[in-house]
């Protein structure tokens, strides 16, 4: 009884060092066989295009749609949130594969490039109502996506309010595809949902030393009849555990700039 | 803090934006890219043939290494106007490389928005004693290294990501695995000091003693870590990865070769499934010819790796 983190590229490591914390045991997956016997997965973040390209190659969408169709949870982060949804906008030509689900309409690339990419202090009243903790999040967005439409059945989790000078900003960005004149100054959009099952975030939690979205999904496999993971401190497995690999967790950033040139 | 923001060290006519990205931020893209592959290329074409190959970002150059090799002259930033039509083309992040302490170079490069600025040996180099200070850009820098002091001094200066120099535009795999042979061999030196020793080591590989300690608590850079410089095949790739690295830099290897599209989309997906043999056996059957390559014990090779410290 493990959860998977699909690990075709972007930041599964990661995931897997969030899940560690709370001492649930992570499973890397790379082909469509590991994920038998999961109660539940993580898509992480990282470049949508190249994993849905990486996931075609070895027939992985079809085994994620049944995934999702036996009503296992599936968490997406960022690129993930993009593979949940039923449509995407922004994408490369030609289009990607999607696993869907999700009624949502996603705008892949809606926040811009990297210089737009930022971190805020998010509101979180859903979580943190169930969590605990601050009602804030620390949010990273990477060049991120967003949630233009969301059907009925979905829960907006959270989201976040544009900045006067952002929403021209992003405006251009949207009128360069195909959405004009979508959003007004202080238009607030969706940047993370739940729909039965399925748990999507525009930013990336696993890049914060806060675990609370991660607990929030871990409830999430015992709310749909399977055996709920509880919490248990579990030793690394060899065979997943990281050192063995040589590939080590980079620095989970805390609440403070981790990072610092002082001496 | 050192300096994001602070603009007053190029002078009076500082002209970098001080609006603030935070170090998070920067160093939280190259994590996107991680066990991703980012290739060269020169032209839109080339762009989505690596894009549609499953390529996690392009680097968007004028000439790619081996043509620099072979050409010679000075090899500067690219046109901006060629970066940007490149950028219009893909979805994927962009990264374009400035000279080695060519400041102005990055802020133009800034200013078309681009994702990623590779302060690079490859091109020729504009200060030969300092590189950029990257702290004062909003952009993400990536930087090479041939050892863990240089890494250390790179990511001191602001660089949020670091690439093993390798031999540009060689097609040969040597110099790469001995550059990340030596990062990842000091990395594991490091972790086996005392606590006191740490010190002496810092001033012994000109590193910041905060960084180097930090690396020791970590057993690894504290930022990611691709490879560069002479991966030509699948097998190169994945033994980039299965020596460590977090992904992988491919220059000419891919558009130097008889069938780009094919060979992009083998060491894509050798580097998502570098420890499987049966994947890479798979992936690395009828990719065409590879690159020539060069012979790296002929002295009249320059080494682009020896151009900084």
């Amino acid at each position: 009884m493990s959860v998977g983190v699909l690990a075709l590229q972007g930041s599964f490591h990661e995931h897997l060092a969030a899940l560690g914390k709370l001492g649930v045991k992570g499973v890397l997956v790379k082909k469509p066989e590991q994920l038998e016997g999961l109660v539940g997965l993580i898509i992480p973040g990282g470049e949508s295009t190249t994993m849905a390209r990486l996931a075609e190659y070895h027939n992985l969408i079809q085994a994620l749609q049944n995934f999702y169709k036996k009503g296992k949870p599936i968490w997406g982060t960022c690129a993930g949130l993009i593979f949940l949804a039923n449509k995407a906008i922004g994408q490369k030509s030609g289009g990607q594969e999607l696993i869907g689900g999700l009624d949502c309409t996603v705008h892949r690339n809606f926040f811009g490039c990297q210089l737009n990419s930022f971190e805020t202090e998010l509101p979180i009243p859903k979580i943190a109502a169930e969590e605990g903790g601050p009602e804030t999040f620390r949010a990273v967005f990477i060049r991120a996506p967003a949630i233009l439409e969301a059907g009925p059945s979905v829960e907006v989790l959270a989201e976040y309010t544009l900045l006067s000078n952002e929403s021209t900003k992003f405006c251009s960005t949207i009128e360069n595809t195909e959405n004009e004149g979508q959003c007004q100054t202080g238009q607030k959009v969706i940047v993370a949902v739940k729909q039965g099952n399925l748990l999507a975030t525009a930013f990336h939690p696993e890049l914060t030393s806060d675990t609370r979205w991660h607990s929030y999904f871990l409830k999430m496999l015992g709310e749909n009849g399977h055996q709920s993971l509880v919490p248990v401190k579990v030793k690394q497995d060899p065979e997943n555990s990281l050192s063995s690999s040589q590939i080590r967790d980079l620095p989970i950033f805390q609440q403070t700039e981790v990072l610092s040139f002082e001496l | 803090m050192a300096s994001d923001g602070v603009v007053t060290v190029y002078g009076n006519g500082a002209i970098t934006d001080p609006k603030k990205s935070s170090y998070a931020v920067k160093v939280g893209l190259a994590q996107m890219l991680r066990g991703g592959v980012i290739m060269d290329v020169v032209n839109v074409e080339q762009a989505k043939i690596a894009e549609e190959a499953g390529a996690t970002a392009v680097m968007a150059l004028e000439r790619v290494p081996a043509d620099i090799r072979a050409q010679g002259g000075v090899a500067r930033m690219s046109d901006p106007g060629l970066i940007k039509e490149i950028k219009r083309a893909v979805t994927i992040p962009v990264m374009a490389k400035a000279r080695i302490g060519h400041f102005v170079e990055a802020q133009i490069l800034e200013a078309i928005g681009i994702d990623y600025i590779d302060e690079s040996e490859v091109l020729t180099v504009a200060d030969d004693m300092h590189h950029i200070n990257k702290h004062n850009f909003r952009m993400p820098f990536v930087c090479g290294c041939r050892n863990l002091g240089e890494a250390l001094r790179r990511i001191a200066e602001g660089a949020a990501m670091i690439r093993t120099k390798g031999e540009a535009g060689t097609g040969n795999v040597i110099e790469a695995v001995r550059h990340v042979r030596s990062v990842l061999g000091d990395i594991r030196k490091l972790q086996s000091l005392d606590d006191d020793e740490v010190f002496t080591f810092a001033k012994q590989i000109a590193a910041p003693y905060e960084l180097v300690r930090q690396t020791k608590q970590l057993g690894r850079l504290p930022v990611v870590n691709f490879a560069a410089g002479g991966v030509a095949t699948p097998a190169d790739a994945a033994l980039m990865m299965q020596l460590g690295c977090d992904g992988v830099f491919v220059g000419s290897g891919v558009f130097k070769s008889g069938d780009p599209a094919r060979r992009a989309r083998a060491i894509v997906q050798a580097v998502t499934h570098y420890n499987d043999p049966h994947v890479l056996a798979e992936v690395s059957c009828d990719l065409g010819e590879a690159m020539v390559g060069i012979n790296l014990n002929d002295e009249k090779v320059e080494r682009y790796a020896e151009r900084s410290e």
